[in-house]
């Protein structure tokens, strides 16, 4: 490895000073002719290392022209040349030392050089090491890449050379990183590889973790007796101990070859089928093997007749697994490197928990504003005004496709966006004050009806988008500047999209406060709430506040519809898709206040991304076990969260 | 003085005997025994219809006459059908796998008999192992009896926990619908132990039975007529006696009954329980006929349509829940199967399978505006049972009721 080390650091100073010198490159290409003719995988190595070792400034080229299949050999002298096509049946060969053309020829005296894969992976290593040096600064971000995906032991030493030269600083902390990690990976000094890992040791890079898990992974080996000395042995395993059953030993047993192997029930099967003799197996009838003991009973006659191999029982089990030790091993020899390496790797894992933790609780957050979204437009009409309100969710799904339509028309996603709210919350109260006019106004005495009657609308409403819009998803782009995410980490992210939904909804908490708490509107919103008859003796139009307050709940479920379109297909279901989430946000928060929403909104967020986390194959049991919770959850607080006392909460 | 149950409740023979001459109309118009008039398909189209109407009859028990809106009793009525799949799936798979075994030079083990029908149910969902609920699933007896009991024990703890912790009104509907969700969602995992989103398939083969679909199918219809007539005989008893006068009071004024000593929750609880009970058989006659069950037929939406069917019947009279599943049902078939003719407006052509949903809507509120009574009220209209004019007072919140009738007995 040293070696290597100084003789590319050699051939990093003779490239320096190449310009200087004179060398034809030919010589040494005739010198290993036989192996670049033949171009087998085995024994291409020694002529790719003495070309690219030769310190010329062409052996670059020649690596290059190679690897891409246009270098040709001249039949008749077997020289190498690069090739170029004149015309149909003549190519054009270029001299590698002086770049001249040497003369056109007919392709049936040339011989092209097709190196196989294998082949020009190995070109490709070799090559990395005039890559790391180009001039370009995209090639050599493209050699870095290419070492980031498939690391090797040959490419420490170009990589540490090539650091000192680096001129770009962006470049140059890559490579350093990337020369920690295959120094971690396949440094001959132990010590230097145990400084890298521990140098390491508080990254959270994902890379880190891979080059460190094959140090530590294990294999399970068997021995006979004792575990043998000079072996880096992980841990010893007693059969039948937890993760280590009697079962598994024995296989193990069985694959290294120590042991013979089990014979299944289903071996026996086909061996008694093919050793029926006149309706009998071993002297027992065939109609009589529908038992497992008369198989075993017939196995065991056919095994004492040698025909069949002797079934393995309990006992010779026992006696195998006691003469052997078990015991898991490193791949990896040196026990201080894996010492350092296991320790560094809990390190990371437990930060790599804290940022997780981190970056669940951001998730829960973005989850609990979309639910907010979703429900504070019920939070209005169901907890304020007690008006079920099933067609909520096509508001929402209207406010989408308003959205959609607009960008159809503007096609600037930022102009389209801004022009969308506003149209959104336009349509979607609209459609509030009619349904309340027509419908719902109809309904006060009668709640459930209203829950009916508004389905009703809901089913009615979402076939329309169908007939319009068609069951296929439709686009609603978001502007530019909401793509990509907030990077804090390799763990830690967030994508725009979500803070801004986040801020929206912060947004909306503070509208509905300002609206309840300090308009005129608000006012007569509250007092109507509370008793109609005694606030419209005192001069309120209840039905100009109930038709407003409900117009202003649909128009901002329209606007929740626009910001969830933006990171969720808009189709005809959308609405219903949170329906009753939106109904579970409000019951559990709490209904008649807004802070209670906030409250659902936050505990069914964090609730759903926690027991996601618990089982993240699973989001449908999440949302089971969330709604089972729920259930229960009503039991102890019926009126949910924060519940109303003394006359607002009415009966 | 005391009159008996039928002079109370004269509906309940016509209703029986209308029953009985459907039944034999469409067994005499039939493929499988008569001259071949009706197809079977529609045979087993009306012998789903019926399964729905008996569903009906049980949500008009909790709606119409306890005043509880539940959204949730397809859930009983789609558990119901996975218990009776369960052993149809089980048995006829077994049938198949013993049929291929005999073939073997070996005669089969019991176990791998088994393993073998594991293989072949759960091989869809990547797995071979019976999970715990499918140990009963050998045996008709046991898994008819799980048809009621497995529903019914959830009815029971669910309406348990609701009921006692006063959870009404809107709540409950939301509750309800909540707890049909969470079970649809958990059927659509793979690992719930029933397939998944595949469902169980194939029910409509009774193993053991050679005879063809045409008769199967009469033999359903019969079995549906007949459980309809009985249910409707249970629910029309239940209503008619004391337990009947204490629900209604339920329903138009909670806190009184409660405050006259009646424990509520009992009776909210019992009639709860029954009705999921009533709709659980209603399922396990109805999947057999559709052929397949899979967890999106629990869906919340179902539970939905089933309240819009008997609000379009009208809720408080057994007969209009009926009708109005009947109706609804068949009209849906009709208009999404793409019989209903298309009307060409010149402009646009409108075509039902598109806008069948739009009108069923529209006319739900409609219906819920201006008809409270829904069909059933054309009934009192033919009977001229109409309510005397107490000047715009109602006798209690509820427009739907029969309170007018119950109060001059």
């Amino acid at each position: 490895m040293l070696r290597l080390f100084l003789a590319s650091l050699a051939i990093l100073l003779s490239c320096v000073t190449a310009s200087a010198e004179e060398g034809a490159i030919q010589p040494l290409l005739q010198e290993h002719k036989e192996v670049i003719a033949k171009s087998s995988r085995k024994t291409i190595g020694p002529a790719i290392d003495a070309i690219a070792n030769s310190g010329l400034p062409q052996a670059q080229t020649v690596l290059e022209t190679w690897a891409s299949k246009s270098m040709w050999m001249r039949k008749s002298d077997g020289q190498f040349f690069v090739g170029e096509k004149a015309d149909s049946k003549n190519y054009r060969l270029i001299d590698f030392d002086t770049g001249q053309e040497v003369g056109t020829f007919p392709k049936k005296e040339l011989k092209q050089l097709k190196p196989n894969s294998g082949v020009r992976a190995l070109i490709g290593t070799a090559l990395v090491q005039f890559q790391l040096l180009d001039e370009d600064k995209a090639k050599r971000q493209a050699a870095l890449t290419s070492i980031q995906r498939d690391p090797e032991a040959a490419l420490l030493a170009p990589l540490r050379a090539s650091i000192e030269q680096e001129p770009d600083a962006g470049l140059k902390a890559q490579k350093q990183r990337l020369e920690r990690l295959l120094t971690i990976g396949y440094d001959a000094d132990p010590a230097a590889r145990i400084a890298a890992i521990e140098e390491m040791s508080d990254d959270l890079g994902v890379d880190v973790r891979a080059t460190l898990n094959p140090l530590v992974a294990t294999t399970r080996d068997v021995a006979l007796g004792t575990v043998p000395e000079g072996v880096n042995v992980a841990a010893t395993l007693t059969p039948g101990e937890e993760g280590f059953s009697e079962v598994e030993a024995y296989d193990l047993l069985v694959a290294k070859g120590l042991a013979p192997a089990r014979v299944t029930p289903d071996e026996v099967r086909l061996a008694l089928a093919e050793n029926i003799e006149g309706g009998t197996v071993g002297g027992v009838p065939v109609a009589q093997l529908d038992k497992d003991e008369a198989r075993i009973r017939a196995y065991a006659a056919l095994a004492e007749a040698g025909r069949v191999p002797p079934l393995v029982n309990l006992a010779d089990i026992q006696a195998a697994l006691a003469a052997h030790a078990f015991f898991e091993t490193y791949a990896e020899p040196a026990a201080e490197v894996t010492t350092a390496a296991q320790d560094a790797l809990e390190n990371i894992t437990f930060k790599v928990g804290v940022n997780q933790t981190l970056d669940l609780t951001l998730d829960a957050l973005s989850l609990a504003s979309i639910y907010f979204l979703a429900a504070i437009g019920l939070a209005i009409t169901f907890g304020v005004m007690g008006v079920i309100n099933m067609a909520h969710g096509e508001f929402i799904m209207m406010g989408a496709y308003t959205g959609y339509v607009v960008q159809q028309i503007i096609p600037d996603h930022t102009v389209s966006i801004i022009v969308a709210i506003p149209l959104a919350f336009a349509v979607t109260f609209a459609a509030g004050v009619a349904m309340e006019r027509l419908v719902i106004r109809w309904l006060y005495a009668r709640p459930l009806e209203t829950l009916l009657a508004t389905f009703g609308i809901s089913i009615a409403l979402q076939q329309l988008a169908k007939n319009i819009f068609g069951t296929q998803a439709r686009p609603l782009t978001a502007p530019g500047w909401l793509d990509g995410a907030w990077v804090l980490n390799d763990v830690v992210s967030i994508s725009y999209i979500r803070i801004a939904i986040f801020i929206l909804a912060l947004i909306f908490l503070g509208v509905f406060l300002f609206i309840m708490k300090r308009t005129r509107l608000g006012l007569e919103t509250r007092a109507v709430t509370q008793n109609p008859a005694m606030a419209a003796s005192m001069g309120i139009n209840p039905g100009r506040v109930n038709m407003l307050t409900f117009g202003l709940g649909s128009g901002i479920a329209g606007i929740a519809g626009v910001a969830i379109g933006l990171f969720a297909k808009v189709t005809s279901e959308l609405g219903s898709d949170y329906i009753v989430q939106s109904f579970m946000t409000v019951v559990v928060g709490g209904v008649g206040n807004i802070w209670g929403t906030l409250a659902g909104a936050t505990m069914i967020g964090f609730l759903q991304k926690g027991i996601e986390w618990l089982n993240p194959s699973n989001t449908l049991a999440a949302q089971t076990y969330m709604i089972v919770f729920i259930i229960i959850f009503i039991q102890f607080r019926p009126r949910g969260i924060i519940a109303l006392k003394g006359r607002a909460a009415g009966d | 003085m005391q009159r008996s149950f039928i002079a109370k409740n004269p509906s309940v023979l016509i209703f029986l005997a209308c029953l009985a001459l459907f039944t034999l109309i469409v067994t005499v118009l039939s493929e499988g025994l008569g001259v071949g008039m009706i197809s079977t398909s529609f045979v087993k189209t009306l012998g789903k219809t019926l399964c729905l109407c008996l569903i009906a009859v049980a949500m008009d028990l909790i709606w119409g006459f306890t005043g509880i809106l539940s959204l949730g009793h397809f859930a009983f009525f789609g558990l119901g059908g996975y218990m009776i799949g369960m052993w149809l799936m089980y048995e006829r798979t077994r049938l198949i796998v013993v049929e291929s075994l005999s073939q073997a030079e070996i005669p089969p083990t019991s176990s791998e008999v088994v393993d073998a029908i594991g293989n072949q149910i759960f091989g869809v969902v990547g797995s071979s192992e019976f999970p715990l609920i499918w140990a009963f699933a050998d045996s008709l007896f046991l898994q008819l009896l799980l048809v009621v009991l497995v529903p019914g024990l959830l009815a029971l703890v669910f309406g348990w926990l609701a009921f006692r912790s006063r959870v009404t009104g809107v709540y409950l509907s939301i509750l309800t619908q909540a707890m049909t969700l969470a079970l649809a969602l958990y059927l659509f995992q793979n690992d719930s132990g029933l397939r998944g989103n595949n469902g169980l398939s194939g029910l409509q083969n009774l193993p053991g039975v050679e005879a063809s679909q045409d008769v199967v199918s009469l033999w359903f219809l019969w079995a549906s007529a007949l459980a309809l007539g009985l249910g409707y005989l249970l629910a029309a008893w239940v209503v008619s006696g004391k337990f009947g006068s204490v629900i209604r009071g339920i329903r138009d004024n909670e806190a009184r009954v409660r405050f006259l000593g009646y424990s509520v929750e009992t009776y909210k609880l019992m009639i709860f329980t029954l009705t999921a009970c009533i709709a659980a058989i209603a399922g396990a006659l109805y999947y057999p006929q559709a052929g397949i069950i899979n967890p999106a037929e629990i869906a919340p939406i179902a539970s939905i349509y089933l309240a819009v069917w008997v609000a379009i019947g009208g809720r408080g009279r057994l007969y209009g829940a009926v009708i109005g599943a009947a109706f609804v049902s068949l009209l849906s078939t009709w208009f999404t199967g793409g019989q209903a003719p298309d009307i060409p407006l010149g402009f646009y052509t409108i075509k039902w399978v598109d806008w069948w949903l739009v009108l069923l809507g529209l006319s739900f509120v409609a219906v819920t505006l201006f008809a409270p009574k829904g069909m059933g009220g054309l009934v009192d209209l033919w009977t001229q049972a109409r309510a005397p004019n107490r000047h715009g007072a109602d006798l209690g919140p509820d427009d739907g009721a029969l309170r007018e009738q119950e109060a001059s007995k």
